[in-house]
C-alpha cells in the first residue's frame, strides 16, 4: 500500500503553501520532509493527513481510523496523566480492557515511560512529551503515520528513542511520513523530500539526492561571492552551480571542493532559488 | 585580554538530597567556541546558572570575567536562554531599546532582514526571527561573553547558518562562548566539546574524545524488517538508517548469533560511532545503575 499526495495545490489567500508537490509514503518507509521556516512541510503533513481542502490534486489516505498524526505542538493533555492520556485516546479508537491494557505496557516499555505511567503530562520533560504524544498516535496501529517535527529541541537520547519507535513502526509495515529541521537525522529515512517555498527542490534516497546535485561545493575563510556562501564552523562553504548563465561556472583555480553533506545540499539549493528566481 | 574568562573549579550544587552537578572543572578562553553536550537532565542548564552567578554553588568556585558573577560583571556578559528572555507583547524596537537601556549600551541597528518587522509585536515573528532578535539584544553591548541556551532549536538551515556567522564573529573578536546545543553537526562546529551525563563532566576535546571507545555496527540485509525487529527483541539498541541498521556498542559477533538463530542472511561491519551513540550508551549505563 502506497499512500500519496499527487500534483497537490494549496493556496492560503495570495500565498502558495504547496506549489504542484507530489510526494508518495509506502507502506514500511520512513519519508522524511525537509525545509526552511515557511517551505511547506505542515501543509504537506496536514494535507496527507486530509487536514486540509486541496486547491488542485489528489489525496490517497487511509479512513481516519487507520490514521495516526502527531501534530507540532505537544499532542498531549497536560492535565492528565501519561496512562489516562493513552486511554483517553485508546477509547476513542475502541480500545479497552485487556487489550488496551497490554498495548499500553508494551508502547510505555519501548517508550521508556513506564516509570513516568502515573505522571501528570505537565510534569514531563520535553523529551518524553514528545515520546507521550508519539506513544498516542500509534496505539491505534494505524496504517500511515504521520509526525510533525518530532525530534525539535529534544535531547539526543531522547531522539534516538524516538527514531527507535519510528523504526518499529517502519519495520512492522507502517508507512511514516514525517518532517524535521535536524538534517543529519533526516539522512537516516529511506526517502527525503526537500521544500522550499512550497515547491519540492528534489527528493529520492539520501544517495541518490547526493549523486543528482550538481555543481561544486568550495570551503574558504573568505568567500568570492557573499549571496552563495555559508557558515561551517571556522570556514564559508560556497556553492558553484555551475551551467547556469547568471552565475560562474567554476570556482577559482585553487580553491577547495568539500564532499557537501545534506546540510551543505539544502542549503546550496535554497540559496540558488532564492538567488536566480526573481521575488 | 586576560586569560580565563569562565571558570568553574570543582562545582558542585545539589538540591536537597540530589546532585544536579557533581564536581564539575571547565573553563573558556578568549576566541574559543565551546559545546556543552548532554541529555536532559545532565547538569548542562545548572552548571550555566551557577556560572551566571543565578544559583550559588553547593561548594566548588565559579568565575566570570576574572571574579565572582556579580552585576558589575554580568553587565559584560551576553546570554540567549532557551525561551529566549523577550518581551512578546513588545514590538521588536521596544524590546531591543528595553536590553539596550538596562546594559547602558546604544540601541543596536536593524539588519535589513528585520527592519521591516520592528513595529511589530515580537510573539508575532517566526521564531527564526524572534532567534535573531535575541541575539540583536544580548549582542548589543559587545559582551565579552556569550552563553548561549540551545540557539538555533527549530531554526532551519539557512537560518541556522546565519546565527552561526555571529556566534563566529564573536568569537574571532576575542569573545569566549559557551553554547549548548542538541544538534550533531552543529557540535562539530565548536572548537571544544565538553559531555555531561549525571551531573559530572564525563568526557572533553575534539569530536573523537568525546566518541572514545564508542563503537558500532552497521548491519545491511534483504530482509531489514524483519532483522530489526529480531535485533530489537535481543535488547540490542538499534536503530534504522535507510533501510540499514546500525547497533551502538554492540559485539558482531553476537549480533551475527542472533541473525543467524532468526535465519536471517546479512553482511556485519564495524563504522565509527556517532556523538549520539556515544550519549545513548552513557544514559543506558546510567538507567542500569
Amino acid at each position: 500500500m502506497t499512500y500519496a499526495v499527487r500534483s497537490a495545490t494549496v493556496r492560503f489567500g495570495s500565498t502558495v503553501a504547496l506549489d504542484d508537490v507530489t510526494v508518495e509514503v509506502p507502506a514500511g518507509s520512513v519519508v522524511a520532509a525537509v525545509g526552511g521556516d515557511g517551505a511547506g512541510k505542515s501543509t504537506l503533513l496536514r494535507a496527507l493527513a486530509g487536514e486540509l481542502a486541496l486547491d488542485s490534486g489528489t489525496v490517497q489516505t487511509p479512513p481516519k481510523q487507520r490514521l495516526g498524526y502527531l501534530p507540532a505542538s505537544s499532542g498531549s493533555w497536560a492535565a492528565l496523566t501519561v496512562t489516562q492520556n493513552i486511554d483517553f485516546v485508546a477509547g476513542i479508537y475502541g480500545l479497552a480492557g485487556d487489550e488496551l491494557a497490554a498495548r499500553r505496557a508494551e508502547l510505555l516499555d519501548r517508550a521508556a515511560l513506564t516509570p513516568a505511567a502515573g505522571r501528570l503530562a505537565a510534569q514531563l520533560s520535553g523529551g518524553m512529551r514528545r515520546k507521550l504524544g508519539f506513544v498516542m498516535a500509534i496505539v491505534h496501529r494505524p496504517a500511515l503515520l504521520i509526525l510533525d517535527e518530532p525530534t525539535t529541541g529534544i535531547d539526543p537520547v531522547s531522539r534516538i528513542d524516538l527514531w527507535r519507535l519510528v523504526s518499529e513502526a517502519a519495520a512492522s509495515g507502517t508507512a511514516v511520513l514525517m518532517s524535521t529541521t535536524y538534517l543529519d537525522e533526516a539522512e537516516r529515512a529511506a526517502h527525503l523530500v526537500v521544500l522550499d517555498s512550497g515547491r519540492v527542490l528534489v527528493q529520492g534516497p539520501y544517495d541518490r539526492v547526493r549523486a543528482s546535485f550538481a555543481g561544486v561545493v568550495t570551503q574558504s575563510a573568505r568567500p568570492v561571492r557573499a549571496d552563495w556562501a555559508w557558515r561551517r564552523g571556522r570556514v564559508l562553504h560556497e556553492y558553484w552551480p555551475g551551467g547556469d548563465p547568471s552565475t560562474p561556472a567554476n570556482p577559482p583555480a585553487g580553491a577547495t571542493a568539500v564532499a557537501p553533506d545534506l546540510e551543505d545540499i539544502v542549503i546550496a539549493l535554497s540559496l540558488a532559488r532564492r538567488n536566480t528566481v526573481p521575488s | 585580554m586576560t586569560g580565563v574568562l569562565l571558570r568553574a573549579a570543582r562545582v558542585t550544587r545539589r538540591f536537597g538530597a540530589f546532585t544536579a552537578v557533581d564536581d564539575v572543572s571547565m573553563q573558556v578562553q578568549p576566541g574559543e567556541v565551546v559545546g556543552l553536550l548532554g541529555a536532559n537532565g545532565a547538569g548542562k542548564t545548572t552548571l550555566i546558572r551557577m556560572l551566571l552567578g543565578l544559583i550559588a554553588v553547593t561548594s566548588g568556585h565559579v568565575d566570570l570575567l576574572g571574579g565572582p558573577p556579580d552585576r558589575e560583571r554580568r553587565r559584560r556578559l551576553g546570554y540567549v536562554p532557551q525561551g529566549l528572555g523577550l518581551y512578546g507583547d513588545l514590538t521588536v524596537r521596544e524590546n531591543l531599546s528595553f536590553s539596550a537601556r538596562a546594559y547602558g549600551a546604544a540601541v543596536p541597528a536593524l539588519p535589513p532582514a528585520l527592519a521591516p518587522h520592528a513595529d511589530v509585536l515580537v510573539r508575532a515573528l517566526p521564531l527564526g526571527a524572534q532567534r535573531q532578535v535575541a541575539f540583536l539584544a544580548a549582542l548589543a553591548h559587545s559582551p565579552q561573553v556569550l552563553v548561549l541556551d540551545e540557539p538555533t532549536s527549530g531554526v532551519d538551515a539557512l537560518a541556522r547558518a546565519a546565527l552561526w556567522d555571529t556566534i563566529r564573529a564573536q568569537a574571532e573578536q576575542g569573545a569566549g562562548v559557551l553554547v549548548t546545543t542538541h544538534y550533531m553537526q552543529e557540535a562539530q562546529q565548536c572548537d571544544r566539546l565538553l559531555l555531561m551525563s549525571g551531573g559530572r563532566l564525563v568526557a572533553q576535546g575534539s569530536e573523537a574524545d568525546i566518541i572514545g571507545s564508542t563503537t558500532a555496527v552497521a548491519v545491511r540485509t534483504e530482509d531489514w524488517a524483519r532483522a530489526f525487529a529480531a535485533l530489537n527483541a535481543a535488547g540490542a539498541p538499534v536503530m534504522l538508517e535507510g533501510r540499514a541498521i546500525r547497533v551502538a556498542d554492540a559485539d558482531p559477533a553476537g549480533l551475527a548469533e542472533v541473525l543467524r538463530a532468526a535465519g536471517i542472511q546479512a553482511s556485519l561491519e564495524p563504522v565509527p560511532a556517532t556523538i549520539e551513540e556515544r550519549m545513548l550508551m552513557l544514559s543506558r549505563q546510567a538507567r542500569a545503575s
